[in-house]
């Protein structure tokens, strides 16, 4: 592993102007996934800035009855939160079912959505990969594509696929679901971003997982309120029952009044590039009735445009009655709970 | 005939936690990269990055300048080993490469950091030629190897069993497949290595992660051209081998080599995780093609069992996989064949019970199927092919209770209220359903342990004590407690007054941990060095008197077929939706002759059960045939078990003591909770979801409509 300096700025301020002013540094939170990089050689920077002590660590009421959670909120205390568990019992359920115990205990909400994808070729630099060296080439396409995608990794031109990656997190998957926004700081000022916009499709640069620039920094995740995400649940499918990640997994809320679904949030996780959010599948369901043909349409519609890998590795095909079996499974408890 | 005189159980059968458990526990315990040495530098090697071919050049300037850089070792400047013999040994050597993985240079440095950092800086190029490392069942390349491992036939012809599946009234024909898997311990294959030139020669001190340091000691010197007491082994405390440690790899004499680029110096090297998926060694996956002809009550009369497996074409290794079909099952007319499809990649080697483990999959699976074809039920089809002698040699059995076992089986686990109708139990939104599955392994035995007891006479107000010493290896099975409660029986002293000193080559040498003979072997040595010690000193010895034993000759596997047995009886529930499976309820009732230790037994017996349900839903090595290498080489894309994929798991054995393997009346039983275990995962699949899985691991793939 290449040397690097370690440094602990005062201030999130100078944290900041420190990444910004050094294309070679990174931010360092929990340091559950940098750390493999930088012994994997897969990041190599020359600085690593400390954010201990520097992002908030609670998770507060915002006037308008929804949380901000710090940056620093580890993944477990969030999962712990009486306030996520009543209002946003989904989030709580894809925080647990993350990693391991140690790691949740480590691990940050900022980190957590900043986390790279764990395909096994972007994690091993004897590899071709666009996202980890541009314009390399891609050795997952053609590959073992088992923890890959199946939607929004487009062809160019040329019948290409740049990058058929995902994003790992289980956390993000409701977030995105419920409206979240990612509250940034940065040299040029604060911004705030929709979760939805914040992570990116790989297009012809997968070399950006987000829109983050330089020198920005997650300071808080805002959740807004969302009385549907009261009833919404997570449910992920994985080759083992825990510490694994997601082959697909489902994030969804649903009010059911009389027999009618009156609304509905859902998100994937597992099978794009970006936690994805099922808006096709949404409308769908609103002002359906919930019934079993209801919750197929609502798949088949999210599921139209995926586009699975036929490798002789090991295909993802799989995928596909796979996240259609999940959303109908997912939907179907949640509904038949009484609220 | 002969029939061992059996040493009187005192302390053999009760329950005794391990030894060193306190000091494991308390992380006091060291292990091979952990001893404190003066100024150590560490290791970190370069790999290469094609599958076949040879090296071209090697750039070493920009590690050589870093800092804290003290040698760079490649394959241009490494010295000439004196016997490469075997080529899984001949590190460094030359430039050709034979696997992608495969040595070609190595960093030495002052902290771990800067190694791999150095490493990271070394640019090798090569010419690459043309490979094929996935295994093909149709090669042109197959090959019959000479024997299968380690010395058993190649092949197997009893009888016209072409005649028998053609005349048979039921026939089950299916092709089965078992992936490749890693063994995978959880302490990483490890050295530190002293290298201490002396006149001409010098001496080795290691401290190996090691399942034999005698064998560790043999192979170093064989490599090196030393004495092989000029080579000492020290590794008493080993955090898993499963095998992989049986056989010493490439990594030792790698480690050694460096040694010697730096007289006097300790060198620590500890393979990476990744490293471990293309250096230490793996089973090699398996395809395997089962035809069972019966008469309509259940009886076979024919059995073929054809293997196809891959060997690396640097080594042979021929996992020994149709042996089980030779023993299990009674059938006139039978066949088994292995072949061989040598393939550009790393050496594949022993992992828990080589040969029975992968050919348990096959054999059982397709004997479920019999079942289903016979309209029996697949526990009563077992029971009426139990032979009534080895089915091959025709030796009777030294014991065999297979079917009590399987009955045990049927009590405990509430097999009689079972509906055979597949895809019947819907619960839940989960198809639920049970399977059964025999389990047999060896009970192998080896020459070449030795042990020596020693009296300590109590000092003022002490008590006596006694020294038993074994180059043994306690791979987390608990050998040392066995071997202490042995010793104490074979004494006839109070098992507390008996200390155990195993995994060093200066104490007398023993056999590998393997083949579930260390008991057998080693036990048998500690109970003749007792006896001798007892018939030279008699009941009344004064300090310091010691004896020697060894493992003394005996044709009892001239007479008798020796294994141990099992019936593996399994619950498993598929989501109707997902196809996720989950195993609620495991039950293994082992018959594996005198269970020593209950409380150690449990637990290998539950360990290997555990491997076989991983086995069963998860492991798999994915084998990239573009690249020739494993691209799930870390333990969070390579599955292994959680708790949580399990329900209950339970353990149980037959009284059963076996006058003829050893003196303590009993049997191995580190392989056998693996054997069938993975087999009657896939029947209960089959009965709860209707869908026969012929290949494992079995993932959701397999259920999805």
């Amino acid at each position: 592993m290449k040397p690097f300096v370690h440094v602990r700025p005062d201030s999130a301020a100078d944290a900041i102007d420190a990444v910004a002013a050094d294309p070679d540094a990174v931010f360092l939170a929990g340091g559950t996934n940098l750390v493999d990089h930088l012994k994997l050689g897969v990041a190599t920077p020359g600085t690593l800035v400390d954010l201990r002590g520097l992002t908030s660590t609670a998770v507060e009421d915002l006037p308008d009855g929804g949380l901000r959670i710090g940056a620093g909120v580890r993944n477990s205390d969030l999962a712990g939160d009486p306030r996520v568990r009543r209002d946003y019992p989904g989030l709580a359920m894809a925080l647990l079912a993350g990693a391991s115990g140690q790691l949740r205990n480590q691990a940050t909400t900022g980190g957590n959505l900043l986390q790279r994808t764990r395909c096994a070729y972007f994690q091993d630099v004897t590899t071709p990969c666009n996202k980890r060296v541009p314009g390399q080439g891609c050795a997952a396409r053609d590959g073992w594509t088992r923890y890959h995608a199946i939607l929004g990794a487009a062809q160019d031109a040329a019948g290409l696929r740049h990058c058929v990656a995902t994003h790992p997190s289980d956390m993000a998957v409701p977030m995105v679901a419920f409206d979240a926004v990612v509250q940034l700081a940065g040299p040029d000022g604060d911004r705030a971003v929709p979760l939805g916009e914040f992570h990116r499709l790989p297009g012809d640069d997968p070399s950006r997982d987000t829109v983050l620039r330089q020198g920005e920094l997650v300071t808080a995740v805002d959740l807004p309120p969302l009385p549907v995400a009261a009833r919404s649940t997570y449910r992920k499918v994985r080759d083992r029952a825990s510490y694994a990640f997601a082959l697909v997994s489902v994030a969804a809320a649903v009010a059911v009044e009389d027999g009618t679904i009156t609304d509905a949030r859902v998100a994937f996780g597992g099978v794009a590039h970006r936690p994805w959010r099922a808006t096709r599948a949404e409308e769908v369901l609103r002002g359906a009735p919930a019934t079993e043909d209801t919750y197929r349409a609502a798949a088949d519609a999210e599921l139209a445009d995926a586009t699975p890998l036929d490798t002789e590795v090991g295909g993802n095909a799989f995928k596909v009655p796979l996240l259609r079996g999940t959303l109908t499974t997912t939907l179907r408890r949640l509904a038949e709970e009484r609220p | 005939m002969t029939t061992t005189d059996l040493v009187p159980a005192r302390a053999m059968g009760t329950p005794r936690r391990r030894t060193e458990g306190p000091a494991k526990v308390t992380g006091t315990a060291r292990y091979a990269a952990e001893y404190a040495v003066a100024r150590p530098l560490h290791l970190h090697p370069i790999l290469a990055t094609v599958p076949r071919g040879r090296v071209t050049a090697i750039h070493t300037t920009a590690a050589e300048a870093l800092d804290g850089v003290v040698a760079v070792l490649t394959t241009r400047d490494a010295e000439a080993l004196a016997d490469t013999a075997d080529r899984e040994f001949a590190v460094l050597q030359d430039d050709e490469i034979g696997f992608r993985g495969q040595y070609v240079a190595a960093v030495l440095a002052d902290t771990s950091e800067t190694a791999r950092h150095g490493a990271d800086l070394v640019r090798v190029t090569y010419d690459e030629d043309p490979f094929r490392a996935r295994l093909d069942p149709d090669s042109g390349e197959l090959y019959a190897p000479d024997s299968v491992n380690p010395a058993f036939a190649t092949d197997s012809v009893i009888g016209d069993v072409s005649s028998a599946l053609r005349d048979a009234p039921v026939t089950v024909d299916a092709t089965y497949r078992t992936a490749m898997t890693h063994n995978n311990p959880m302490e990483p294959h490890a050295s530190i290595v002293v290298w201490e030139p002396a006149g001409t020669g010098g001496r080795f001190t290691i401290f190996d992660s090691t399942q034999g340091v005698s064998a560790t000691r043999r192979n170093v010197a064989t490599v090196f051209g030393l004495d092989p007491g000029d080579v000492d082994v020290i590794s008493p405390h080993v955090g898993g081998g499963f095998g992989s440690k049986g056989n010493m790899h490439a990594n030792v004499v790698l480690a050694c080599l460096a040694a010697r680029r730096v007289p006097g110096r300790p060198v620590t090297y500890a393979l990476t995780r990744q490293q471990m998926f293309s250096l230490v060694g793996y089973r090699t996956p398996t395809v395997q093609h089962v035809r069972l002809g019966a008469s309509p009550d259940g009886r076979l009369t024919g059995l073929v069992h054809d293997v196809v497996e891959q060997t690396s074409r640097i080594k042979e290794f021929a996992e020994q996989t149709a042996t089980y079909s030779r023993s299990v099952y009674a059938a006139p007319h039978r066949r088994t064949t292995h072949r061989l499809d040598p393939l550009d990649v790393p050496v594949p080697s022993w992992m828990r019970a080589p040969g029975e483990c992968p050919g348990s999959f096959a054999a059982e699976v397709a004997m479920d199927e019999l079942a289903t074809a016979c309209g029996l039920d697949p526990v009563e089809l077992r029971i009426r092919n139990e032979p009534d002698a080895d089915p091959e040699s025709g030796k009777p059995f030294s014991s065999r209770h297979l079917v009590e076992c399987l009955r045990r089986g049927v009590e405990r686990f509430g097999w009689s209220r079972r509906d055979p109708t597949p895809r019947a139990r819907l619960v839940d939104g989960w198809w639920t359903g049970t399977g059964v599955a025999a389990a047999a392994y060896p009970a192998n035995r080896a020459p070449g342990s030795g042990a020596t007891v020693r009296f300590h006479a109590p000092a003022a107000g002490g008590e006596e004590h006694w020294d038993v010493e074994i180059a043994a290896a306690d791979i987390g099975t608990g050998a040392r407690t066995v071997l202490g409660q042995i010793a104490a029986d074979a004494l006839d002293v109070d098992v507390d007054t008996v200390e155990v000193t195993v995994g060093d080559t200066a104490v007398p040498a023993a056999t590998v941990a393997g083949g579930s003979s260390g008991t057998t072997n080693w036990g048998t040595a500690v109970v003749d060095a007792a006896q001798r010690f007892r018939e030279k000193f008699g009941a009344d010895p004064s300090d310091g008197d010691e004896a020697d034993g060894t493992t003394p000759e005996t044709d009892a596997a001239e007479h008798y077929a020796m294994s141990a047995f099992g019936a593996h009886f399994v619950e498993v529930a598929v989501h109707a939706d997902t196809g996720e499976i989950r195993v609620p309820r495991m039950l293994g009732v082992f018959a594996a002759g005198r269970i020593l230790n209950p409380t150690t037994a449990r637990s290998q017996l539950l360990g290997g059960m555990t491997m076989g349900l991983s086995m069963a839903l998860h492991e798999d090595s994915v084998m990239d045939p573009r690249s020739g290498h494993v691209v799930n080489h870390d333990l969070a894309n390579y599955h292994i078990a959680s708790c949580a994929d399990v329900g209950e798991i339970d353990v149980e054995w037959i009284d059963e003591v076996d006058p003829h393997v050893n003196p303590m009346g009993s049997k191995g039983i580190g392989e056998i909770g693996i054997v069938g275990a993975a087999a009657a995962v896939a029947n209960a699949a089959h009965h709860a979801t209707g869908v026969r899985v012929r290949s494992v691991p079995i993932t959701v793939d397999a259920f999805l409509g």
